[in-house]
């Protein structure tokens, strides 16, 4: 079950660029094992890192800025976490201490990776908020849908989050336990199935 | 009036059991591969969940095994890679499920394989946690990507949760000219509406040029609609589509095959496109998106872009034709059938690789190999100098171990143009089999058309 996410404050890493993928995210090379953990080292490891093999930093990453040190907010463009379905990505980015992605939009199955992991997925469409200062301080507040920006000025913003992925969020909840309780349903759609397609119930 | 995803989705949709606006659709076959499969079926076991029909659901091995010809079972293309392999396999195995291992006849990628096998068909639905599972719409199947966790949950409730994204149809009219594939069908889409242009829309492709297309260049057209950010895509299975799956091991029978499922013509799409297939030219792509896609008889562009120009080290307004390569790559789930070999081998016959290109060729699946074997392309791709490898990605994406040196120009028939994603600082540029084989005979990148006469052999 995934932390429940309410309300978190902390300091943005920007990174202002579209389209950036999940072999970005996570390069393939860093999933060694069949788990889901060990993997925050290798977050934006062929970004962050001067060599392949290496783990010695290029200082003008914006994750290896000193502002951005102990990020937990990651601001980026359009199409965020596009690409590659491994959810290694997502699970990189909690390991590292990442708890809320802003994007001016998302691969949809990372999105998806990200709302039962306990990361929030947040757009602000048309806001351009890669044009905010890296390692900015940033509130957010689920319940209420509010974003605040602490910069010189404070500014407070709005933004939208479908039901399902609130609650989850929210709530922590375990997906599959939420559906096993809706075992009777699924069990009439197969009952009624299995006399419609009887072939795909017996296959080879 | 419903469209066609319309359909599909509604008999899946299980009744009374939507929360906050996604709905419980039933998932009628299950594909895992060894790279994000086998870590789904490690968690389900450790919350002691059993699969709800293992029977179902299919375990393949394709991302990381070694694409050596001759290959060891557990043999795997990256440093510690042979784990995903045997673990993957002794879960399944534990778990029931049908298993393609290494040395299966019908071993390959997943979604080579799933149309060979028929476990994609019209009307059914299938998930994998593989972004590339869209391409199984190319059969009339609802089929799209999802995460290890959401695998999963289709593992143990036979459902996914997911909200109904919103549909584009994407019709083109006319014919494609002779030399343009659909791999540049769907990249010049890509290139011109952009990488996000799917817009997490499910996409249904129709018009005369698609009706055209035979089912593995479907398959081809389908499996980029993730590089365009959409859900999935789909096409209306029509007769091409039954006479491809009839008789194969897990088809439905002949009535169910032979059912209309398409979309009613007054039916609302929330998008169209409409595209004219005589515009369409072969396509590569210059840079580090597959957005970053150009005309092969075009220019870099001269509009930014700098980083992707800088990794990709080429200068804006240079023509890409004749820029030196020093790789080529033929295989993966875009373009690693029999269609796609054929095109190759028929450029390469009686020509050579050029000297200092790697090029290497390696089949989607065990089928594929065998048949092409059996047409005598293997022979005609290894007298070019043509490594000839095992089935599965092989060099699509770099996870550890051998590769391509950093800085390797690689013109490749695979998806993916990322950074990195063939290798630390590989410059990898998309396009179709063809051009990747005349640029591997001219050392450098070039249409098929410009290469000299080939001398026939006597």
């Amino acid at each position: 079950m995934a932390e429940p996410f309410r309300v978190h404050r902390g300091r943005a890493v920007v990174l202002p660029v579209n389209h950036v993928d999940t072999d970005q995210i996570i390069p393939s090379r860093e999933m060694k094992r069949v788990s889901r953990e060990g993997l925050g080292e290798g977050l934006f490891a062929g970004w962050r890192y001067r060599e392949a093999s290496g783990r010695e930093p290029v200082p003008e990453f914006p994750l290896n800025r000193p502002e951005a040190e102990g990020a937990t907010i990651l601001v980026s463009g359009e199409n965020f976490g596009c690409g590659s379905s491994r959810e290694h990505a997502v699970w990189a980015l909690a390991q590292y201490g990442f708890r809320v992605i802003i994007a001016e939009s998302f691969g949809a199955i990372f999105r998806g990776n990200c709302i039962r992991n306990g990361i929030l997925p947040l757009s602000l469409p048309g806001k351009d908020c890669t044009q905010w200062r890296n390692g900015v301080e940033i509130s957010v507040d689920l319940e209420a849908q509010k974003l605040i920006l602490h910069d010189q000025t404070v500014r407070q913003y709005d933004f939208d989050i479908d039901p399902y992925a609130k609650k989850l969020l929210l709530e922590g909840l375990e997906p599959i336990a939420m559906t096993l309780s809706q075992s009777e349903s699924i069990e009439e759609f197969i009952e009624r199935d299995k006399k419609m397609r009887p072939w795909l119930y017996s296959a080879a | 009036m419903r469209t066609l995803f319309d359909k599909l989705w509604d008999a899946h949709r299980v009744e009374g059991a939507a929360i906050g606006g996604h709905d419980l659709i039933a998932i009628d076959r299950l594909l895992l591969h060894e790279r994000t499969g086998g870590v789904a079926l490690k968690s389900l076991a450790e919350k002691g969940l059993r699969p709800l029909d293992p029977k179902r659901a299919f375990a393949v091995m394709d991302h990381i095994v070694s694409f050596r010809e001759g290959r060891d079972r557990d043999e795997a293309r990256s440093p510690g890679g042979g784990a995903f392999i045997t673990e993957t396999r002794a879960m399944a195995t534990e778990a029931g499920l049908n298993l393609i291992d290494t040395d299966h006849p019908s071993q390959g990628i997943v979604h080579v394989i799933a149309p060979e096998l028929a476990i994609a068909a019209p009307g059914l639905t299938l998930v994998c946690p593989d972004s590339h599972t869209c391409s199984l719409g190319a059969l009339g199947a609802l089929a799209w990507g999802i995460g290890s966790s959401e695998a999963e949950h289709a593992l143990a409730t036979g459902c996914v949760r997911v909200k109904k994204p919103k549909q584009m149809r994407i019709r083109i009219e006319g014919r494609l000219p002779p030399g343009v594939t659909a791999k540049d069908l769907a990249l010049h889409i890509i290139a011109n509406y952009g990488a996000n242009g799917g817009n997490g829309c499910a996409i249904e492709y129709s018009g005369e040029a698609v009706a055209d297309l035979d089912i593995e260049a479907r398959l081809t057209l389908c499996n980029l609609a993730v590089e365009f950010a959409a859900f999935t895509a789909v096409i209306a299975p029509d007769e091409k589509t039954r006479a491809f799956l009839e008789g194969k091991p897990f088809a439905p029978p002949s009535n169910v095959l032979r059912q209309r499922l398409e979309t009613d013509e007054q039916a609302v799409f929330d998008r169209e496109i409409l595209i004219e297939a005589t515009t369409v030219s072969p396509q590569i792509s210059w840079g580090t998106s597959p957005e970053e896609t150009i005309s092969l008889s075009g220019r870099v562009p001269t509009d930014g872009r700098e980083k992707a120009l800088r990794y990709m080290g080429l200068a804006p307004g240079m023509p890409i034709e004749g820029v030196p390569i020093g790789g080529a790559f033929i295989g993966s789930c875009t373009n690693g059938r029999l269609s796609d070999l054929v095109s190759a081998a028929k450029v390469l016959r009686g020509r050579k690789v050029a000297e200092g290109v790697r090029a290497v060729c390696v089949p989607g699946s065990q089928g594929v190999k065998r048949e092409a074997e059996r047409q005598g392309l293997d022979v005609i791709f290894k007298d070019a100098g043509f490594e000839w490898g095992a089935p599965g990605c092989a060099m699509c994406f770099y996870a550890g171990g051998e590769t391509f040196a950093p800085g390797t120009r690689v013109v490749s028939s695979t998806n993916r143009n990322f950074e990195g994603r063939q290798g630390p600082g590989v410059r990898t540029h998309l396009t179709n089999p063809a051009v990747v084989a005349a640029s591997a005979v001219a050392g450098r990148i070039a249409s098929p058309s410009s290469l000299p006469v080939r001398e026939e052999a006597a």
